[in-house]
C-alpha cells in the first residue's frame, strides 16, 4: 500500500470500472430567456425572447414563452423550461376551472395571487422559473406582477426578468422610472413609447446575453383584447 | 318458476336443496333474452355474427357494439347485458395486456379463456355479488389453427367448432350442426353466419336488428377485424335472397 | 472444536483484511460511496437512497447515441444508428431504436436502451388499447409528444428519471410535426432536431440546409440526414456505421435499414 502513496486504487484512471459511467442528475436545467413587462394607464405590454437554449446549444429559435391566461392576463416565463411547461399547463387548467365554477374570468390581480400560492406550494421543490405576469386590473389600469421561484410576489409598473433581467432592469429604472434624472416631467408613459423602449432594451440584452436572442414575441393588452406582435433580434 | 318463494334464489352463495344455484340460472336467463350470437370455427379462421336488436329507431347505426377487440389477435362476441359484457371485455383486455407485458407475445386463447372464466366464476361464489348476466365467445387464429371458446355466467367454458348464445340459440345450433365446419373457409362461413342470423331473426317479435360481423383468420394475418363493408353487404344480400326463396317454397307447399 | 475456532479466527482475520481492501476496491467504490454518505447529495452518487432506503438507478447503462431529425415539405425523416454502448464498450451492434408507433407517428430514442424498451412496451400497449376501442380515432403526434413530456417530467420529479432523449415525428392533420423530449421533460418542436452529440455537430448542418432550401423534398431531406449521420460517425466515438432511417409522409411510414454508412479513412495512412 505504501507504494500507492496517497492514491487510492479507485483514482487511477486505468483501473476505472469499465461500462457504467457515473453521471450527475439534476432535475433542473437553465434554458435561458428573458421576459419584460411594462404597465401603462390603460394598457400593459409584455414580451419574451424566443430563444430556447441550454449552455451553448440553441434548442429552437422560435419558442413562444408568453402564455395568455385570460382576455386581460398574460404570463411570461423563463428559466427551467420543463417546469414552465408544467406550471403553465396547471395554471391554464386552474383558469378554466375558475371560469366554469364562477361563470366569469379570473381577474389579473387574482391570477397573480393564485400564481404566488401555486409557486409557494412547491416551496421545497420549486418551479425554477422567473415569472412575470402582465394585465389589466379591476379598474382597467395596466399592472405587472413579478415573482421569485418560490412565490414572492410584487406589483410594479415595469419589470424585467430571466437571464438578462439584471441587464434590463436598470435601464428600465432609468428610462421608465426616471431614476437619477433631473428636470424631467414624469408624464404617464404612452403605449408607443413603451413599445419602443421595450424593443431597444431587448436589442441591448441580445448584445451581451447569449441566452437572449433570435426574436421577441410581444403581447399588448388593452381593454379591447390582446394584440400579438413579433420582432427580430440578432441570431448569433 | 319453482325457485320463487323458496328463499334459495336470493344469493349466489347458497345452493338449493336439489343442488342448484338459482342466481346463476337467472343470469343465464338474462342471456337468453338477448339477441342471438353465433361463433363459427372453420379451417382457416373464426367468424362471429351478432343479431344486435335495435330497440329504438333513435339509436345511431353502429351504436352499442357487441363485438370487441381484446388484443390484436383475439376477438370477443357477447350476448346478455351489454354493460356486464363490456366489463368482461375490459377484464379480458387487462389479462391479455398483462400476459403480453410479461411474456412479450399475445396471450394464447387457452390461457385467456382460463383467466376470464375463472373471473366470471368468482362472481358465482359470494353473497355480496351477482353473477355476470352475459355469455361471451372468444376466438383467435393461432399457430396451429383457429380456436374458439364460449364462457357462460356460471364460469363454465368449453372449446367449440360452432356455438350459439341468446334468444334463438337452439335453432341456431340446429342450423350450425348441418355445416361441415372443419372444411369451411372464412369466406363460406361469413355467408353461412349471415344466413343463419337472418333465418333466426323473429320479425314479428323484434322488428329491427343490425347484423354485426367480425373475423380472425389466416387472411387477416391473425388479427381480429370487423368484416369489411362490401363482404358483409354481399353476405347480407345473399342471406335475404335465401330467406325469400325459402318463403316462396313455403307458399308453394301450401 | 479447536480447529474450527482457529479457522474462524483466520477467516475473520482475512475478512478484516478484505474489508480494508474493499474500501479501496474500484469495483465496490460506487456502492461504498452511497452507503457511507447516506446523504442527499445528488451530484456525487450513482445510486441514491430515498426516504425508504431503497436505491434507484441514477445512471444509464446500455446507451445509444444521437437521434437526428429533419422536416421536409410534406413529411419528416429521422435517423439513428444501431449501436448499444456499455460505457466505452461497443457492446450491442443491433439496437434498433426507431419505432413505428401507429400509422401517423414514428419515434426515435437515444440514451438508456432499457428505459426506451420499457417505454416502448407502454406505448405499444397504449396503441393496442386504442385499436381495441375500435372508434376510428388514433393517437396523433402532438398528443404523444405531450404525453411523453408528462411521463418524463413526472419521473424526473421523483428523482428517478427515464434516461432518454426522444424525437417524435409524424403528421398532424396532414402537416409535418417533429418534437422532442429529454429526461427532464424539456420539450419543444422545431423543423430541425438533433439530440446528444448531434446537437453540436448535426444541427448546424441541418439548419443550414433547411435555411438555404426551406421546402426540401423527401429525397433531399434523406440525403442531408445521411450526410449528418456520416459526420457523426466520423466524430462521435460512441457512434456506429449501421443506422436506420424513419420516414413519414403522406405515402405512409417507412423504416429503412439497418443501412451502412460509407466512410473513407485513407487519411489515417498519412498520419504517423
Amino acid at each position: 500500500m505504501a507504494l500507492l502513496g496517497g492514491y487510492s486504487a479507485g483514482s487511477f484512471p486505468d483501473y476505472e470500472v469499465q461500462g457504467a459511467k457515473k453521471v450527475h442528475f439534476s432535475p433542473y436545467a437553465d434554458n435561458g430567456g428573458s421576459v419584460m413587462a411594462i404597465a401603462g394607464e390603460d394598457y400593459a405590454i409584455i414580451a419574451a425572447d424566443s430563444r430556447l437554449s441550454t449552455g451553448f446549444s440553441i434548442f429552437t429559435r422560435e419558442q413562444q414563452k408568453l402564455f395568455p391566461l385570460s382576455n386581460t392576463t398574460v404570463l411570461g416565463c423563463s428559466g427551467c423550461w420543463c417546469d414552465t411547461l408544467t406550471l403553465t399547463r396547471i395554471l391554464q387548467a386552474r383558469m378554466q376551472m375558475y371560469k366554469h365554477e364562477h361563470h366569469k374570468e379570473l381577474t389579473t390581480p387574482a391570477t397573480a395571487q393564485m400564481l404566488s400560492t401555486m409557486l409557494y406550494y412547491k416551496r421545497f421543490f420549486p418551479y425554477y422559473i422567473s415569472n412575470i405576469l402582465a394585465g389589466l386590473d379591476e379598474n382597467g389600469k395596466g399592472c405587472v406582477y413579478s415573482y421569485d421561484p418560490i412565490g414572492h410576489c410584487e406589483r410594479s409598473n415595469f419589470r424585467a426578468g430571466g437571464s438578462a433581467g439584471a441587464l434590463l432592469q436598470p435601464l428600465l429604472d432609468n428610462q421608465i422610472g426616471y431614476q437619477n434624472q433631473e428636470g424631467v416631467d414624469k408624464t404617464p408613459l404612452p403605449q408607443d413609447r413603451a413599445l419602443a423602449i421595450l424593443k431597444d432594451v431587448f436589442i441591448s440584452a441580445a448584445e451581451r446575453d447569449i441566452y437572449t436572442g433570435d426574436g421577441i414575441f410581444i403581447n399588448i393588452i388593452t381593454k379591447d383584447g390582446i394584440k400579438a406582435d413579433k420582432f427580430d433580434l440578432r441570431k448569433d | 318458476m319453482s325457485s320463487i318463494g323458496t328463499g334459495y334464489d336470493l344469493s349466489a352463495s347458497q345452493f338449493s336443496p336439489d343442488g342448484r344455484v338459482f342466481q346463476v340460472e337467472y343470469a343465464q336467463k338474462a342471456v337468453e333474452n338477448s339477441g342471438t350470437v353465433i361463433g363459427l370455427r372453420g379451417k382457416d379462421g373464426v367468424v362471429f355474427a351478432v343479431e344486435k336488436l335495435v330497440t329504438s329507431k333513435l339509436y345511431e347505426p353502429g351504436a352499442n357494439k357487441r363485438l370487441f377487440n381484446i388484443d390484436n389477435h383475439v376477438g370477443m362476441a357477447v350476448s346478455g347485458l351489454s354493460s356486464d359484457a363490456r366489463q368482461i371485455a375490459e377484464t379480458a383486455r387487462t389479462e391479455a395486456a398483462s400476459y403480453r407485458a410479461q411474456y412479450g407475445i399475445g396471450i394464447p386463447l387457452k390461457y385467456l379463456n382460463d383467466r376470464v372464466s375463472m373471473y366470471m366464476h368468482a362472481y358465482t361464489l359470494y353473497s355480496a355479488v351477482r353473477p355476470y348476466g352475459c355469455s361471451v365467445i372468444i376466438g383467435a387464429y393461432e399457430a396451429d389453427g383457429p380456436v374458439m371458446y364460449m364462457i357462460d355466467p356460471s364460469g363454465v367454458s368449453y372449446g367449440y367448432y360452432g356455438c350459439a348464445i341468446g334468444k334463438a340459440k337452439q335453432s341456431a345450433k340446429t342450423e350450425i350442426e348441418k355445416l361441415k365446419l372443419a372444411d369451411m373457409s372464412c369466406k363460406d362461413l361469413i355467408r353461412e353466419a349471415a344466413r343463419i342470423i337472418y333465418l333466426l331473426h323473429d320479425e314479428l317479435k323484434d322488428k329491427q336488428f343490425e347484423l354485426e360481423m367480425s373475423w380472425v383468420g389466416n387472411h387477416t394475418n391473425g388479427r381480429h377485424e370487423r368484416v369489411p363493408f362490401e363482404i358483409k353487404a354481399e353476405a347480407e344480400t345473399k342471406a335475404r335472397q335465401a330467406m325469400d326463396e325459402d318463403s316462396d317454397s313455403d307458399t308453394e307447399d301450401m | 472444536m479447536i480447529a474450527q475456532n482457529t479457522l474462524k479466527a483466520q477467516v475473520s482475520q482475512n475478512m478484516a483484511f478484505l474489508g480494508e481492501a474493499n474500501r479501496y476496491s474500484p469495483f465496490l467504490a460506487a456502492q461504498n460511496d452511497s452507503f457511507h454518505s447516506a446523504s442527499y447529495d445528488l451530484s456525487a452518487n450513482t445510486l441514491v437512497p430515498d426516504i425508504y432506503g431503497s436505491q434507484r438507478s441514477q445512471a444509464p447503462l446500455t446507451t445509444a447515441t444521437s437521434v437526428v431529425g429533419l422536416q421536409f415539405k410534406d413529411g419528416v425523416v429521422i435517423a439513428a444508428d444501431v449501436l448499444g454502448s456499455y460505457g466505452s464498450l461497443a457492446r450491442f451492434r443491433n439496437c434498433q431504436r426507431i419505432m413505428k408507433v401507429n400509422d401517423n407517428i414514428i419515434l426515435g430514442a437515444g440514451g438508456d436502451y432499457a428505459d426506451f424498451q420499457y417505454l416502448k412496451n407502454i406505448i405499444e400497449q397504449k396503441i393496442l388499447e386504442e385499436e381495441c376501442l375500435d372508434d376510428g380515432f388514433s393517437l396523433k403526434p402532438k398528443s404523444l409528444h405531450c404525453w411523453l413530456t408528462r411521463v418524463m417530467y413526472n419521473r424526473r420529479s421523483k428523482f428517478d428519471p427515464f434516461w432518454n432523449n426522444f424525437i417524435i415525428a409524424g403528421l398532424e392533420y396532414g402537416q409535418p410535426f417533429m418534437g422532442t423530449v429529454d429526461k427532464l421533460g424539456t420539450a419543444y418542436i422545431d423543423p430541425v432536431i438533433a439530440t446528444g452529440y448531434g446537437a453540436y455537430m448535426a444541427t448546424p448542418l441541418l439548419r443550414k440546409a433547411l435555411e438555404s432550401k426551406p421546402d426540401l423534398n423527401k429525397e433531399e431531406a434523406i440525403d442531408i440526414l445521411t450526410k449528418a449521420m456520416q459526420v457523426l460517425f466520423y466524430r462521435d466515438a460512441r457512434s456506429f456505421p449501421k443506422y436506420q432511417i424513419g420516414i413519414i409522409s403522406k405515402e405512409g411510414i417507412e423504416i429503412r435499414g439497418p443501412l451502412t454508412l460509407e466512410s473513407n479513412w485513407e487519411l489515417a495512412h498519412m498520419i504517423g
